[in-house]
């Protein structure tokens, strides 16, 4: 040390080297910081696969494990000759299966609880980046309202854009789907804030219910009973024949979403520094926004209100692996994944032979640990 | 040699035009303040230069080529803009703001490269220790620091900067403009600022434009630009102006009356 004090030159080597060892620091925490959310990622992952596998196993009839799984692999077998059929005709046998409660009913129902979680994890996630706004989901810009409106359309007065089996599921998009579209234009005005965006959703979402609830006064009983158990949201209404549309649809949207993850990022700092960095900020909103919407749409169609994954998923991903949309996309569509499974298992499960509709165990169980996690949260500063 | 060409440049909503004929020009690394007093248009002047508002007529140019002609990340290439620090809806770590600024010359992947750039601007503004945390954790000054950093990283030779040490405590504000003229004698940046506080402009700049109501009413060295009558016009406020250091220093007196 004294040395140091005599020499100065020694002293700059020494606070260089002091430097350098920080900075190493510092770069090996951002290394490890990157890791972490990687391994994250995976556990999720792991966690979404394992509990789908268990909740297979679980349901109202009494099936054990192993039954359940040789079903599941028959099925596979049939559903891949089938498939290597359409490739090389006829060179596979195909075996008929029984119609059985896990083929037809569990399985489908979990892969459902993992599109549509996926799914509107993800569009809540776009739509509170782009209008900048923690209270943005597509419950709260109407979108679902919008699609109630028009199951109650569907039911009381039996008008709609299809009519035989998909009247219901048709008026319910069309709904759902102009709600987006008016604010996706409100948004396309200049000047239009996010706050404008949020407010006219929260009075396109009023609108919307009054109007159902004009019909569900005029409804007759059973008119009355689908209209309300729709808007529940239920994952039982999911079935095999309407797994290819979703999964189109999917495929679309999701990887476009996706490929926007950098410039959503430059969306949460302010349309004018997105503009200074090179990202055309309206283009943006107006783009993810349609590919959201039009996700969203087509998931509560054949769902119902599931009101609480979109607004909460984003928001617990982002406590837990930051604001980076590359990594905060996917996790928000595997918590919500993550979440609506498990909720629909607790649903199926409580009160057996009973059924709850999932919406309402999604936002029985979710409430109480969103809100303990806003108030841990609110500490370090999330939003 | 002149690095940003401002031409005749006219803005403004429906009837009434913010900023009239606005003419002027920057040379290679010099840093120029914009002074005027509330809505006289330093901001809107900014944004119109960055393109982030665009112009009714008139041309800006940088090295000659006309930024009408050129798209969002051809201009994202060559101006930087750095706006005022505001806490963030949902803030990212002071890392990832930063890598922002590399956007206009990412594909969807941020590599090493980019990485190591970043490294290399937080460093250099001693702001490294600060990589992890949250934007909306640090105080003011460090914000300010972080939106810098973000426009270094774009790599471009021309920097606008609205009013970077608003709200800043006088250690910060001068923490702030020495890292604006650091920048500029090193890495050899244009900066052009819009700034409310006189004295700094006149301490930091080599060359003040004063503007009200849009248009420009002086352009030169502060000794020529912040003078009594100067400041009584645009201002309406009697003012000492001394010279202490070789540079004018402001006092402010009283307003007045028949402004």
């Amino acid at each position: 040390m004294g040395e140091i004090l005599k020499n100065p030159v020694a002293a700059e080597k020494a606070a260089k080297g002091k430097n350098a060892r920080e900075n190493s620091g510092i770069r090996a925490a951002y290394q490890h910081h990157i890791w972490k959310k990687l391994f994250f990622m995976v556990f999720l992952l792991l966690l979404t696969l394992f509990l789908s596998a268990f909740i297979i196993t679980i349901g109202p009839l009494d099936l054990s494990v192993w039954e359940v799984y040789h079903i599941l692999y028959n099925e596979l077998l049939v559903l891949l000759s089938t498939l290597l059929n359409l490739i090389f005709p006829n060179s596979f046998e195909v075996i008929e299966t029984p119609g059985n409660v896990v083929w037809d009913i569990r399985f489908p129902r979990v892969v459902a609880g993992l599109l549509a979680g996926f799914g509107l994890g993800i569009c809540g996630c776009v739509m509170q980046a782009v209008l900048k706004n923690p209270l943005a989901s597509p419950f709260t810009l109407g979108i679902s309202a919008g699609a109630s409106f028009g199951v109650a359309v569907a039911a009381v007065l039996g008008v709609g854009i299809i009519g035989g089996p998909y009247l219901l599921v048709g008026n319910a998009f069309l709904f759902a789907m102009l709600c987006s579209l008016f604010i996706i234009g409100l948004a396309s005005f200049k000047g239009a804030t996010s706050e404008t965006l949020i407010l006219a959703g929260i009075a396109v979402n009023y609108l919307f219910s009054s109007l159902s609830s004009l019909f569900q006064y005029f409804a007759t009983d059973e008119q009355l009973r689908l209209i309300v158990s729709w808007g529940m949201g239920d994952l039982a209404a999911f079935s095999w024949k309407n797994f290819p549309l979703l999964l189109v649809i999917f495929l679309i949207c999701i990887p476009l979403i996706y490929l926007k993850a950098n410039d959503l990022n430059l969306m949460t700092i302010g349309d004018e520094s997105a503009k200074s960095l090179g990202v055309n900020a309206n283009e943006v909103r107006i783009f993810t926004m349609l590919l959201a919407s039009l996700l969203v749409a087509t998931i509560v169609c054949f769902t119902g209100t599931i009101a609480f994954i979109g607004l909460v998923a984003p928001h617990v991903a982002r406590m837990l692996i930051g604001a980076d949309h590359r990594f905060l996309l996917p996790a928000s569509g595997l918590l919500g994944a993550l979440l609506l499974i498990a909720s629909d298992a607790v649903a199926l499960n409580i009160i057996s032979p009973t059924t709850i509709p999932t919406g309402i165990m999604c936002s029985l169980l979710g409430v109480p640990f969103f809100i303990y996690l806003i108030v841990k949260g609110k500490r370090k500063e999330f939003w | 040699m002149v690095k940003l060409k401002v031409k005749d440049v006219i803005f403004g909503y429906s009837g009434t035009n913010i900023l009239e004929n606005v003419c002027f020009e920057l040379g290679a690394s010099e840093l120029v303040s914009i002074v005027g007093p509330n809505g006289a248009g330093k901001s809107t002047l900014l944004k119109c230069i960055d393109r982030i508002l665009t112009p009714k007529t008139g041309c800006v140019s940088v090295e000659e080529k006309d930024l009408r002609e050129m798209g969002r990340l051809e201009v994202a290439k060559t101006l930087s803009y750095v706006p005022q620090s505001t806490v963030r809806v949902f803030p990212s770590t002071v890392f990832d703001t930063v890598l922002m600024g590399r956007r206009p010359h990412l594909s969807w992947f941020s590599g090493e490269k980019d990485k190591e750039k970043v490294w290399q601007v937080l460093e250099l503004l001693g702001i490294e220790a600060l990589a992890l945390s949250s934007f909306n954790e640090l105080s003011g000054g460090q914000q300010q620091k972080v939106l810098i950093a973000r426009a270094l990283v774009q790599e471009t030779g021309v920097m606008l900067l609205d009013e970077p040490t608003s709200n800043l405590d006088i250690w910060h504000q001068l923490d702030v403009m020495e890292v604006v003229k650091k920048l500029v004698r090193e890495k050899k940046v244009t900066g052009l600022m819009a700034v409310h506080d006189l004295n700094l402009a006149s301490k930091y700049s080599d060359r003040i434009i004063m503007m009200k109501n849009g248009k420009i009413v002086a352009i030169g060295s502060p000794a020529q630009v912040l003078t009594s009558e100067n400041i009584a016009a645009v201002y309406g406020v009697e003012a000492d102006v001394s010279i202490q250091a070789k540079i004018p220093y402001v006092v402010p007196l009283k307003q007045l009356e028949a402004f």
